[in-house]
């Protein structure tokens, strides 16, 4: 007996007509939650802080560089295409830089050694990832 | 010292359900035996009895068989009122809640599977709100909810085969019994 005979012989029989309402209504609430509490909601601006306080807010409408300077230099953030990263830092590990594109509301990229972060918001503020 | 003798008057009907219970607590032992990826995610066999139960003797009896192993297994695992009770029990009540309204489906449509389904989806209703009322009052256990939404959807379409499948077979015996008898 192959698989799909299996599957007609143990699964069919036993499933009436609106048993398959209920997957399909199960499956359609399920993609549901995730589409609404998996999408952390396209970010609108980008929150750019120093030394803990907050540098500048700027719209991810329009392109353009932006230096920050901290303790180490200066730390270059680039905004494009709705997407923030942060270009180049003078930390020594980079992990800002490497942590690439950020794109939807709160990402965050931190340059601990040069006090510099970046950190994306939609309209409204969803939890914060770094607190919880 | 003499030795006093507590007997209680029992029924039949006692002992039916004791035993529906054992076969639900047995299932809950095997259960804990399976290792899961994500703590509260379990497939929750137990309730296939609760579903055979549901669809046999009716709601009160399945109500009876469902608090009953609940309190039982967490007297079985030490956890009788520490919170994993606690999720227990919110799950097992939101769950024959749904099954007193599910039940009234018409059972021309709408068999065990449909029942389970709805009854798993209670479950981590009825757990969610109690991990957040309680546990961890706090917004970011919305992000595990389409995963516990997604495991309630499967467990509850095998579990609900596998009680249909049962059901359907014992049938069938029947009919193949009554067939040779007559």
């Amino acid at each position: 007996m192959n698989s799909h005979e299996l599957f007609r012989a143990a699964i069919l029989p036993h499933l009436r007509p609106g048993d398959w309402l209920t997957l399909l209504l199960g499956g359609a609430c399920v993609v549901l939650l995730a589409l609404n509490l998996w999408n952390g909601g396209l970010a609108d601006k980008a929150i750019i802080r120093s030394g803990g306080k907050i540098f500048r807010e700027v719209p991810l409408s329009h392109d353009q560089q932006i230096e920050v300077l901290g303790p180490l230099g200066i730390s270059v953030i680039a905004i494009q295409g709705r997407k923030a990263r942060i270009a180049s830092d003078p930390s020594p590990r980079q992990y800002c830089v490497r942590q690439g594109w950020l794109q939807q509301a709160g990402e965050i990229a931190l340059c601990l050694p040069n006090q510099v972060s970046v950190e994306l918001a939609g309209s409204r503020k969803k939890y914060d990832s770094l607190n919880y | 010292m003499t030795a006093s003798i507590i007997k209680l008057d029992t029924t039949a009907e006692d002992h039916h359900i004791a035993r529906m219970a054992a076969v639900a607590l047995g299932l809950t032992v095997l259960e804990n035996a399976i290792p899961s990826p994500l703590p509260g995610v379990k497939p929750g066999l137990a309730n296939i009895v609760t579903l055979i139960v549901l669809a046999r003797y009716g709601w009160r009896t399945a109500a009876w068989v469902s608090l009953l192993r609940v309190v039982a297994g967490s007297l079985l695992f030490g956890n009788f009122l520490a919170p994993g009770f606690f999720l227990s029990l919110s799950g097992a009540i939101c769950s024959l809640l749904v099954l007193a309204f599910a039940q009234h489906l018409p059972s021309r449509w709408f068999g065990p599977v449909s029942h389970s389904i709805y009854a798993a989806f209670a479950h981590i209703t009825g757990q969610m709100l109690v991990v957040y009322v309680w546990l961890i009052p706090h917004a970011g256990i919305a992000w595990l909810i389409p995963v516990f939404a997604s495991a309630a959807l499967v467990f509850g379409a095998v579990n609900g085969l596998i009680a249909a499948r049962f059901m359907d077979n014992a049938e069938t015996a029947n009919d193949l019994a009554d067939e040779k008898s007559t």
